[in-house]
């Protein structure tokens, strides 16, 4: 009996609005890809569409069952689910399957998933049970600790797929979150210094461990007029996509750019231009608002939070919620050089899907609980 | 405790910051928003647009060309040429050039044009046959942005027969791209370059369609967004009869030289020859440098037409000119006696003539052509009288036919100003003698001699020269001044040359018509060596110009044999036949049929092929 009358009060905690908002900016997403994808040539829609709508609700779903349970589990299992996490990493290593020249997926019969996209949920949990029962700022050694498990080591595996967009918001999550617990200023001054002097020399190994695609991409961005057609064609495009929109777009299925192929990647890096496209300045404001106040929500929910490891889990999955929606966005503007990282919840695939759902579940889960200390 | 309240305010401090970072993140990607769709959407509207826009032109069929039968001298035939996309990234250039059979480096190169402009398609194989086109077609869909484009061009049905009248068409000239008031011909239209292709092209071409499309990134058209029909050119018909040219050319037998035939009465040309000629359908498929050498080095130059560009001084065909003077301006009579002994003395120079003729009239100075006795009308008319007449009677004056272009050559007839103009000296009565006859600096072309024996044939009918059946102004033709009688005895003494014993144009004479005529032979200027090679060369122009029926003659034939030797002999038998052949047919229309059948049925045939091509 208490246990059910426990659930009704947290049903109406339950934050409807984050819902709604992701609910709305998934369904801009859907209508997009259907869009994006519509067939010229033949008359069949490919049904990209659908499994975009199937894995939307999965990804409702999952929201829910991570609602249920109290989150004060994953501050238990915390490192268990970590370790799980980094074996998964591992194993995709040499058994994954391969694609567009990069080994992301795991294939478990009639179903595959990118491992990295759930790893970076359970980094942020794992992170945030550490982070939370330190005392203080971290210290020397606590720091070098953390940022080699939680950082460089998942950084390393990542990047080995490779999976450089997703790599690099890991390791950016981690100093996000090591900042929020504020660091020894002798460290920061330290690693600041270091960086200086080290980036610059590194920067000529990096380049030579780089695929062809990887430096096509930065030198397309830092000239993307330099060979329109080439390696700037990508940028070039996005950018024609969306300015075309103008104020109020071309109109629902009246863009020409993703049908007729001139834009890459229509439906996955680039399904925003899509949208901009068709929905003009008008509707790219409306979307814009819909991520500000999914991202203003979290961070309240980080305040708001009844614990501090609550506080640290809803600031890290807000933040590289943010950094996805950020790098994309610089991307297709033009901003910021290709690295295939996708929007959450609009573009097209299936595991960041309901990871992000999940992510999310876990920001609702948090605030719902925030006042229950009081009971 | 204090340790953690502490943490927390940290934490605080640090989210509100955050906060306030990601409202200034999202103010900046607004901007940049704005700046795209409103400050510069248009801008990338149209760059969207021309991503998936093509404009195509669609060739409008030519007009055809008929004789003045209705026989067709020209046939439309589609001409294709692989080109490939604007945009179109990752060609794979080994495999096409495979499959258009040419240099990779070669097609290297015309892709890499394709950079600079965005929005034409970049051609990389013109002059594809049907099998080349069945081929491609079929490989095609490996090879995004793969187009073959249509244009038209032409097949002259009578080959090298009347290639100077009918013309080739070619590829536009930069400057005539640049200078073509209607803004449909594009470097890939073929145009009128010669002949009457050139002269009706405006007529013939008819207005391009076009075709707006849409593409995707890989070339491939998806919908068309407009269609503008191609309006088909107008027919023109020539005054040419194609039967009597191919006689006329037949009848030269491998010389060099001229023909010119007219209809006295309206200025129609009937048949237009020029020796050696060329066959037009090497040029439409885009004729290859080899053999546009070939052409341009012969030495008998077979891409000039001699009809019009071409002067030669005119010889003893002048002198009937020469007479009229005379008898109008009342310097001689029909009567007036001239004592020839082969040759005249005139200070230290002597002017000879080529046969000793006694005491001769003006009948008998034309039949027998001789020299002595124009050399005193020319004396007691002075140049300019000659340069007169000579003015009269169309000659030094340009028809404006246009068939070579604009490179039509108009013939010398020198007048004292003309010299004193030309070479700052004064004029010799000498040359006064030599002009008299025809030589020196007189120098005509064939069409001008056949209008000269028009005018004298009719009578003074000052008719203008056009190649359009029924002519192009229906005004009637002005009329000399001159009087009955001059041209009655002239006429007299141009039948005695043909059908009187002593006459120097027998070979002419026929059973069928009665033909007049002069023959002239044009000295071919002395000086070099002569060896037995250059002997051909060095042979005098053999000259025949003649009308026929004697009253009312219905048509008039120049002709011009170069190196013939003597007039009489060897270009008269040749305006014989072509008169005969003319006056053959005139009286019997039913045998007027040409090869092609009958007009009706040709026709019929070629509006078929239109509809076609269509």
């Amino acid at each position: 009996m208490r246990f059910i009358q426990v659930n009704r009060k947290y049903l109406k905690q339950f934050d409807w609005y984050t819902l709604l908002i992701l609910l709305m900016i998934s369904l801009a997403g859907v209508m997009s890809i259907y869009s994006a994808t519509r067939p010229m040539m033949s008359s069949i829609q490919p049904n990209y569409y659908l499994k975009q709508l199937l894995w939307m609700c999965i990804g409702v779903c999952m929201l829910m069952v991570v609602v249920i349970f109290d989150y004060a589990w994953l501050k238990k299992f915390g490192y268990v689910l970590y370790l799980l996490g980094l074996f998964m990493l591992l194993l995709v290593l040499f058994v994954g399957k391969s694609g567009m020249g990069a080994q992301r997926w795991l294939e478990f019969g009639f179903f595959r998933f990118q491992p990295s996209d759930l790893f970076r949920i359970l980094m942020i949990v794992a992170l945030s049970r550490y982070l939370c029962t330190l005392k203080g700022p971290l210290t020397r050694w606590k720091f070098l600790f953390s940022l080699g498990v939680f950082g460089i080591l998942p950084f390393i595996l990542i990047i080995k797929q490779p999976h450089l967009g997703t790599g690099l918001i890991v390791l950016a999550t981690y100093f996000f979150l090591a900042l929020s617990k504020k660091i020894e200023k002798t460290i920061l001054i330290t690693i600041l210094i270091l960086s200086l002097l080290v980036l610059p020399l590194l920067g000529k190994t990096i380049w030579k461990h780089l695929k062809d695609y990887q430096k096509n991409r930065i030198v397309a961005f830092i000239d993307p007029a330099r060979d329109p057609k080439g390696i700037g064609y990508q940028i070039e495009q996005s950018k024609i996509t969306i300015g075309s929109g103008m104020l109020f777009g071309r109109g629902y299925l009246k863009g020409t750019q993703g049908p007729l192929r001139f834009l890459p990647e229509k439906h996955t890096d680039f399904i925003f231009s899509v949208f901009a496209e068709e929905w003009g300045f008008v509707g790219s404001m409306a979307i814009f608002a819909f991520y500000l106040l999914l991202f203003v929500r979290g961070l309240d929910t980080a305040v708001k939070a009844k614990d501090d490891f609550g506080r640290f889990v809803a600031l890290g999955i807000t933040f590289m919620l943010f950094l996805y929606f950020i790098i994309n966005l610089g991307m297709v503007i033009g901003m910021m050089p290709v690295v295939g990282v996708p929007i959450p919840f609009m573009s097209y695939g299936g595991t960041s899907m309901v990871a992000n759902y999940m992510a999310v579940g876990i920001l609702i889960n948090i605030r719902m609980r925030r006042l229950l200390l009081l009971y | 405790m204090a340790r953690k309240y502490n943490d927390r305010e940290y934490s605080d401090k640090f989210i509100n910051a955050g906060l306030y970072l990601l409202i200034a993140v999202f103010f900046l990607m607004c901007l940049r928003l704005y700046q795209m769709q409103i400050l510069k959407g248009s801008e990338y509207r149209d760059a969207a647009d021309s991503n998936r826009v093509r404009v195509m032109m669609l060739p409008a069929p030519r007009g055809i060309i008929y004789d003045r039968n209705g026989v067709p001298l020209v046939k439309n035939k589609p001409y294709y040429y692989a080109s490939i996309m604007p945009g179109i990234k990752d060609v794979d250039t080994k495999g096409l050039a495979a499959l258009l059979d040419m240099d990779e480096k070669k097609l290297l190169q015309k892709l890499k044009k394709d950079a600079k402009n965005l929005f034409d398609t970049t051609i990389i194989k013109e002059g594809l046959s049907f099998g080349d086109v069945a081929r491609i077609e079929a490989r095609r869909s490996e090879f995004p942005g793969l187009m073959i484009e249509t244009s038209i061009t032409r097949k002259y049905v009578y080959g090298n027969l009347g290639a100077h009248v009918i013309g080739y068409l070619g590829k536009p000239k930069k400057s005539q791209l640049d200078t073509d008031d209607s803004n449909d011909i594009t470097p890939e239209t073929f145009i009128g370059q010669w002949g009457s292709e050139y002269v009706y092209d405006k007529t013939l071409r008819g207005t391009a369609g076009k075709q707006i499309i849409e593409v995707d990134a890989l070339g491939r058209q998806l919908k068309v967004l407009d269609y503008m029909q191609p309006e088909t050119g107008s027919d023109v018909s020539l005054s040419i009869d194609i039967n009597l040219q191919k006689v006329a050319e037949e009848s030269f037998s491998d010389k060099t030289g001229s023909l010119v035939a007219i209809d006295p009465n309206t200025g129609e040309v009937l048949a237009l020859v020029s020796l050696p000629s060329f066959d037009p359908n090497d040029f439409v498929m885009g004729i290859d440098s080899e053999k546009w050498m070939t052409l341009n080095k012969d030495k008998k130059h077979p891409l000039m037409n001699r009809a019009l560009q071409s002067a030669y001084p005119p010889g003893s065909i002048f002198k009937p000119l020469v007479a009229i003077a005379g008898l109008e301006e009342g310097v001689i009579t029909p009567d007036t006696n001239v004592f020839c002994r082969g040759q005249i003395e005139y200070g230290k120079w002597s002017f000879g003539c080529w046969k000793h003729h006694g005491n001769v009239q003006l009948h008998r100075a034309i039949v027998e052509s001789c020299d002595v006795f124009f050399y005193e009308v020319g004396k007691r008319l002075g140049i300019d009288r000659i340069a007169k007449y000579a003015g009269m009677f169309g000659l030094g004056k340009a028809t404006g036919l246009g068939l070579s272009g604009s490179q039509e050559r108009v013939g010398t007839i020198p007048s004292t100003g003309w010299k004193l103009k030309r070479f700052r000296k004064p004029w010799f009565l000498g040359e006064t003698f030599n002009s008299s006859i025809g030589q020196g600096y007189v120098a005509i072309t064939p069409i001008e001699a056949a209008l000269m024996a028009s005018i004298i044939g009719n009578e003074g009918k000052k008719i203008k020269v056009t190649m359009l059946k029924g002519g192009e102004d229906k005004a009637r033709p002005d009329q000399l001044n001159l009087k009955h009688d001059t041209f009655s005895l002239v006429k007299q003494g141009l039948y005695g040359v043909v059908n009187e014993r002593g006459g120097t144009g027998g070979a002419a004479r026929s059973t069928i018509t009665e033909i007049s005529g002069k023959t002239g032979t044009a000295q071919v200027v002395h000086g070099r060596i002569k060896t037995e090679r250059l002997k051909e060369e060095l042979r005098d122009h053999a000259w025949f110009f003649a009308f026929a029926p004697q009253k009312n003659p219905q048509i008039a034939v120049a002709v011009l044999v170069e190196h013939g030797g003597h007039g009489g002999s060897a270009a008269a038998p040749i305006a014989k036949k072509v008169i005969e052949t003319f006056m053959t047919s005139k009286n019997n229309p039913g045998n007027k049929a040409s090869p092609g059948g009958n007009s009706d049925s040709g026709n019929k045939a070629n509006s078929a092929n239109k509809a076609n091509s269509g």
